[in-house]
């Protein structure tokens, strides 16, 4: 018990080193904070990558911190406390829980900081003061309508493995999906998940690739005769084809999904997923990152949704389906170029 | 009470299979696809990570401690070996063994920190838990490994057995709890596991080395999570750095479905496999029948909830 007081010393002496750092860095460059879901996410990886390198160019210092798992709002509410405190004039933040989040970017605005929102809306959308994000619902259908094209006539039977319940961006590529096929749908605004008869299963892979095949096993039990499969992303994709190739069935089905990641490119490349909607996280991060230079040096802030665009990427073109070859996302993957 | 009554199994020994075949008579009315050799097949294949952490998990329960670390440790040994074969070239047991020992030196650290300076195995697991969380992010750069050798995915494969396909894992996975079940029943070693769970003190008064039974029960644990790498790897046919995240809660929910008392001295292993089951039986089961995985996640808390208590309720009725 008589360490306490020295380790409570050096906790606080480490403490308020880290902060001069931080309050240093501000003196000379804008801090612009970024908050992702988690740290380890390839997508957040991928962003906070594009964050930097943007700041770098333009005399900027981002600052980044994340909740701890998908879902953690008090993580992040904690991190845009701890970015106020280090200097950020602009926050950027991916949130974990939409309406959760809303309260403590209210705050933050009260002390002037301006809050952008990146890949996924609040709730309400105008909580922030703009939005960078990928439209999910168009990104559903590129999906559906190339799956369409590729199907030829055939009788759809239907396997969805979604994130899970009561996501909106879950919510909007699988009713896009759905929309784009030619099917019955919500619109975009819906968190309901419509389930016409030619989806036969439904299954949430969290985005996971070992639930994804645990999912599809699932799904291929229940209906053997699955012609057509839409993933979340391309992890539960991976994990979607492990299960189609051991049951011997990976020719007779094809997988659509939504990321486009360089792994997940590689898997269209290889045949393994059809076709995949391919998103931009880099250009949301460095879109917003140029905003808030701006903001700290001229004090105009940026307001509404960019659509930071998504591109279908197929590896065998659909006649009437817009979309590019695996060479070009290849190039492209998550904005990488 | 009749003498019949007292002979047989008490409630909580019978318990975990009474709930398996339960579940198993509900979803066979709700689907006509539950019931089939090439389901039970899919089922022993799904569980077969979650089964082999168990094994590891079941030992550490009964010594009384608990393992928070195994799905996290896991993970890490899954991403060591996949780097090991995709960076280095290894060929696949060198660099199974690779990952093998990694997860066995968690388990030696657990076990030293737990046996020589004596702290409790819940804040010591805990620990190495966010370490092994973290090595394997760092070290994988939080990028899926799949660029790895055949051999390494050969346990992922099946044979035929009549119409049924069947995961040489899921054969593995069943001769590990045969072989844990005959050394806990029939050993020497085994039975020093449930005396050290039952009464530390007694145990080491009769002469016999306690801390040596704890430390090999933690490091005999990291084997088992190194085996479930390679059968993770296996399974997906990749190193997947977000893998482990919710094995631990599986694992433990898995022994105590089972009936193993969290108090230590009391379970039995098969019971951890039935345990295991439950749960893959309600994932399946539900997806058959279309219903949300959120209800499989209700069901299990429910069932582990009523374990615990009859865990509980049979202590009182033996004092």
């Amino acid at each position: 018990m008589q360490r306490t007081p020295a380790f409570a010393l050096s906790a606080l002496a480490l403490t308020g080193a880290l902060a001069c750092g931080l309050a240093q860095a501000q003196a000379s460059e804008p801090v612009i904070g970024l908050i992702t879901k988690t740290e380890t996410n390839p997508f957040f990886v991928k962003m906070k990558e594009g964050a930097t390198a943007e700041a770098k160019k333009l005399g900027a210092k981002v600052v980044s911190a994340a909740g701890k798992t998908d879902g953690d709002n008090a993580g992040q509410v904690t991190a845009m406390e701890n970015l106020i405190a280090a200097g950020a004039k602009t926050i950027l933040i991916t949130s974990s829980d939409a309406k959760a989040i809303v309260p403590a970017i209210k705050k933050a605005q009260a002390r002037g900081v301006m809050v952008i929102a990146l890949d996924s809306p609040t709730e309400p959308a105008d909580a922030t003061d703009a939005l960078f994000a990928t439209d999910n619902y168009k990104a559903g259908e590129l999906i559906g309508q190339y799956a369409k094209a590729a199907l030829a006539g055939k009788k759809p039977v239907i396997a969805m493995l979604d994130l899970h319940p009561g996501h909106p961006v879950g919510a909007q590529r699988h009713n896009g999906f759905l929309k784009g096929f030619g099917l019955q749908a919500n619109d975009a605004k819906s968190n309901e998940l419509s389930r016409p008869a030619e989806v036969v299963c439904m299954a949430d892979s969290f985005g996971d690739r070992a639930k994804g095949q645990t999912g599809m096993e699932n799904c291929l039990q229940k209906n053997p005769d699955i012609n057509l499969v839409y993933t979340i992303n391309e992890p539960a994709a991976a994990g979607a084809y492990n299960a189609l190739k051991a049951a011997g069935k990976d020719k007779n089905a094809i997988i659509v999904s939504v990321d486009g990641g360089c792994a997940g490119i590689a898997d269209v490349g290889k045949g393994v997923i059809a076709a995949t909607s391919q998103q931009y996280p880099l250009r949301m991060a460095a879109m917003g990152v140029a905003a808030g230079v701006e903001y700290a040096k001229t004090g105009k802030k940026v307001s509404g949704y960019t659509d930071t665009g998504v591109t279908l990427i197929a590896a065998k073109p659909m006649a009437g389906v817009d979309g590019k070859d695996v060479k070009t996302g290849t190039d492209l993957c998550w904005g990488a170029k | 009470m009749s003498s019949t009554a007292s002979k047989l199994p008490p409630l909580a020994t019978l318990g975990p299979f009474i709930a398996l075949i339960l579940a198993c008579v509900f979803f066979a009315t709700q689907s006509e696809r539950f019931l089939s050799a090439q389901n039970f097949a899919l089922i022993l294949q799904q569980v077969m990570v979650v089964a082999v952490i168990a094994i590891g998990q079941t030992l550490v329960i009964l010594t009384a401690g608990i393992d928070l670390s195994c799905g996290m440790v896991m993970a890490l040994g899954g991403i060591v070996m996949t780097k090991m074969a995709a960076d280095y070239g290894l060929s696949a047991p060198v660099a199974i063994a690779c990952g093998m020992a990694v997860t066995m030196l968690f388990g030696l650290i657990n076990g030293l920190l737990v046996t020589k300076i004596k702290l409790p195995p819940f804040i010591v697991t805990l620990g190495t838990l966010n370490i092994a969380f973290a090595a394997t992010q760092l070290y994988s750069g939080a990028q899926t490994i799949t660029d790895i050798p055949a051999g390494m995915t050969a346990l992922g494969n099946t044979f035929q057995l009549g119409q049924t396909a069947i995961v040489w894992g899921a054969v593995l996975m069943l001769v590990l709890y045969l072989v844990t079940w005959f050394a806990l029943r029939e050993t020497a070693p085994g039975r020093h596991v449930y005396a050290v769970g039952n009464s530390p003190e007694a145990t080491r008064l009769t002469g016999i080395a306690t801390d040596k039974v704890l430390l090999g029960v933690y490091v005999l644990a990291g084997l088992f999570y190194g085996i479930a790498s390679v059968l993770s790897v296996a399974r997906t046919g990749a190193g997947d750095p977000n893998a482990g995240q919710t094995e631990n809660l599986d694992a433990i929910s898995a022994v105590v479905l089972g009936g193993t008392s969290l108090f230590g001295g009391r379970g039995m292993i098969l019971g951890t496999l039935v345990g295991a089951l439950i749960v893959g039986v309600f994932r399946n089961g539900l997806t058959l029948m279309g219903v949300s995985s959120v209800y499989q996640i209700l069901v299990t808390g429910i069932l582990v909830i009523l374990a615990v208590a009859t865990d509980q309720l049979s202590r009182k009725g033996v004092r």
